[in-house]
């Protein structure tokens, strides 16, 4: 047979393997730099937990041809405004039950997880919870009590006891809140807030 | 020692041989718990009373999806401890270290599903992180068994590089062994808590991402190369050649194609474009290994040592290009994602990625391994009873995963349009979508495919206990590689 011509050679393609993984591992990692230092809390993009003491709605950009989060206004959960570092205490809190409760194998966040249960992604802005003023009680309610509570929209396919105490269902919640407040690109689509006319 | 064209009577098997066994076996019990729970699974959906505050969706899915990822695990490092000594020409350097290693890897792999089971699920403190369950999607086992498997792959490395070492180095071992201290070392982007589900997101899937579309799929790359020798008396020039190629590809295109996971957890908007372009793109290496084995298959004539295990290694290359390639290609750009993201799109993507690419090359191994353990008969045509079993294992577990495949495709085609398009992705929207003639209707046709998949498994484990136990004929002489 012929020599092997250059471009089907062993060894060019050894070369090739070994640069293109490294020029392409030291692009993620400069990349990654930057992405860690905007989604940060208090970043550009992920607001510091305290946010949890203002209002979180959406709006139309037009630029970006998608809602983003807008924050404005003073509303406190649970009647107390929280400085940051209680405020990171709580969110923490309601992560930790988030994962210690395994909602994730249920549930989606952020669109990943599991698809048996709808996504938390914008839980807090959900119009289930019918009104602003009744949505924090309802919340803790349906936490601490699923079953008695059951939010089913006719499925039958109702979330299990999981054990959630007050103090991890108000975590849980500020959690959530926290979360909708993160700048996701535009996702999920369209999404239909509930009522916010005194917003902006 | 394992060489195809060598006579019968081989005598027993080598310490790495012995060891790949135990792993294999202990894969192939786990297969079974993820098909088990996988049913379960589906099952509630259809009956969402079913096991209701006993075994919930969250703990029979978890079960499902760490069954999965641990037998392939297991596998893979079964198939690593069988070809070690063949490709290094040397003995298991720690073949003690090595058999006391599985066990302790079983051990706990069991503790931690006991615990999945009975305990399931603990307080909002980081004990039960710790403890219990740390509630990540795929990485759920517990951070003290997250840090025993790190010392365990450790082990199984030092294991792997030390033979190599001492005997000869190839290129399919060098990749080999540079792939897993990438493997081992990702895994550590996994473990530690942080209250921002932004930062923790984004390191995730430096471990789903980087393992599932990175590292296994060299890995496996490395299965295919020594599989394709050792079945059809491939050229290793040619092949060594291929596996350059596919690393060259699949890295150049998966590690930024990293992206495509950042399009929506808060990351920014750059990803966007990065990882649209770059996830595009990772399909080529699947083709590239589509094209390499059907090319050397036929150069060869189909002519085998192993028709079952080549059969399974061409059902990996095409799942792989398929359930990998092209089921992650439709939703891969972010203009479709947007719609597809946290829908049964990715349940049908995810079922038939996971079985085409890893599932297959590991079964094809096992046949290359059990043909050894029957002391090197004869597996190639006119196998007795024509080799029913193996044909029809292959045919009811390819087309009951397709199957599901289409039918959770379906289903997610239901989820974007009336819950993403139509009703404005709220939960109203999400249920409407569940409860729609589509969605129910392709969750009946996933559980009957379900059933396909549970026949395929028995007879595939029939199958394995009886293959060449009553063959007298000794292993295929192959002809000399083609030039």
């Amino acid at each position: 047979m012929n020599e092997t011509p250059w471009w089907s050679s062993e060894s060019m393609w050894r070369k090739s393997a070994i640069w293109v993984t490294a020029f392409m591992a030291v692009v993620l990692i400069g990349l990654t730099f930057d992405t860690v230092r905007q989604i940060t809390a208090g970043g550009e993009r992920v607001p510091a937990y305290s946010i949890i003491n203002q209002k979180i709605f959406y709006e139309y950009d037009d630029s970006r041809g998608y809602q983003v989060p807008r924050f404005g206004g003073t509303q406190t959960l649970f009647g107390a405004a929280l400085d940051e570092a209680d405020a990171e205490a709580l969110v923490t809190l309601g992560k930790l039950t988030v994962q210690a409760k395994n909602c994730m194998n249920c549930h989606t966040l952020l669109g990943n997880g599991a698809y048996y249960a709808p996504d938390l992604t914008k839980a807090w802005l959900d119009p289930g919870w019918v009104h602003e003023d009744v949505r924090e009680q309802l919340m803790v309610a349906f936490l601490m009590d699923p079953e008695a509570n059951a939010r089913t929209f006719g499925t039958g396919r109702r979330m299990p006891n999981l054990d959630i105490t007050e103090e991890e269902a108000r975590g849980v919640i500020a959690f959530l809140k926290w979360m909708s407040s993160i700048d996701t690109n535009g996702f999920p689509r369209g999404f239909t807030p509930i009522d916010q006319e005194d917003g902006a | 020692m394992n060489n195809p064209t060598e006579a019968h009577a081989a005598g027993p098997l080598s310490p790495g041989q012995r060891i790949a066994m135990h792993y294999f076996v202990a894969a192939m019990v786990l297969f079974a718990a993820q098909i088990l729970f996988g049913m379960i699974s589906g099952m509630q959906y259809l009956m969402p009373d079913l096991f209701f505050n006993q075994l919930d969706f969250n703990v029979t899915r978890m079960i499902h999806l760490n069954a999965m990822i641990v037998w392939l695990l297991f596998g893979f490092m079964g198939s690593v401890y069988w070809l070690v000594e063949d490709e290094a020409e040397t003995a298991l350097v720690g073949a003690k270290l090595a058999i006391i290693n599985f066990w302790i890897l079983t051990a706990a792999v069991t503790v931690v599903v006991l615990v999945y089971l009975f305990v399931q699920i603990g307080p909002g403190e980081l004990k039960s992180i710790w403890l219990i369950n740390e509630g990540r999607e795929y990485i759920e086992a517990p951070r003290w068994a997250d840090i025993g498997i790190v010392v365990c792959v450790l082990v199984f490395f030092y294991n792997i590089a030390a033979t190599f070492m001492k005997g000869k180095w190839s290129g399919i071992s060098g990749v080999l062994v540079l792939d897993l201290v990438a493997l081992a070392g990702i895994y550590l982007a996994g473990m530690y808590f942080t209250a921002n589900i932004s930062i923790d997101q984004h390191w995730w899937w430096w471990v789903i991402h980087l393992w599932v579309e990175a590292t296994w799929e060299v890995l496996v790359g490395c299965i295919m190369a020594w599989g394709l020798i050792k079945t059809l008396g491939a050229n290793r020039k040619v092949v060594t050649t291929w596996l350059y190629i596919e690393v060259a590809m699949m890295f150049g295109s998966g590690i930024l194609g990293l992206g495509h996971h950042y399009f929506w957890i808060g990351t920014p908007e750059y990803w966007l474009s990065i990882g649209g372009f770059f996830s595009a793109l990772e399909p080529i290496p699947l083709v590239a290994m589509v094209v390499h084995a059907v090319y050397d298959s036929g150069r060869h004539g189909f002519k085998s040592t192993n028709h079952p295990a080549l059969a399974w290694l061409i059902a990996h290359a095409f799942g792989n290009f398929f359930g990998a390639g092209v089921w992650g290609f439709m939703h891969t750009l972010p203009q479709i994602n947007l719609y597809t993201h946290g829908t049964q799109w990715t349940a049908s993507h995810g079922h038939l990625a996971f079985f085409g690419a890893y599932a297959t090359i590991n079964i094809a191994m096992i046949y290359i391994a059990l043909q050894r353990v029957r002391g090197n008969v004869w597996m190639s045509d006119g196998l007795a009873d024509n080799g029913w079993k193996w044909k029809w294992s292959l045919g009811l577990l390819n087309g009951g995963v397709l199957g599901m495949t289409m039918a959770l495709l379906i289903a997610g085609y239901d989820q974007s349009f009336i819950e993403r398009a139509v009703e404005g992705s709220t939960w109203s929207g999400y249920f409407q979508a569940q409860q729609s003639v589509w969605f129910l209707q392709a969750m009946y046709w996933r559980m009957i495919f379900g059933c396909m998949m549970t026949l395929g498994i028995i007879l595939l484990f029939w199958d394995m206990l009886t293959i060449g136990r009553t063959e007298t004929r000794v292993i295929k002489k192959l002809a000399p590689a083609p030039a």
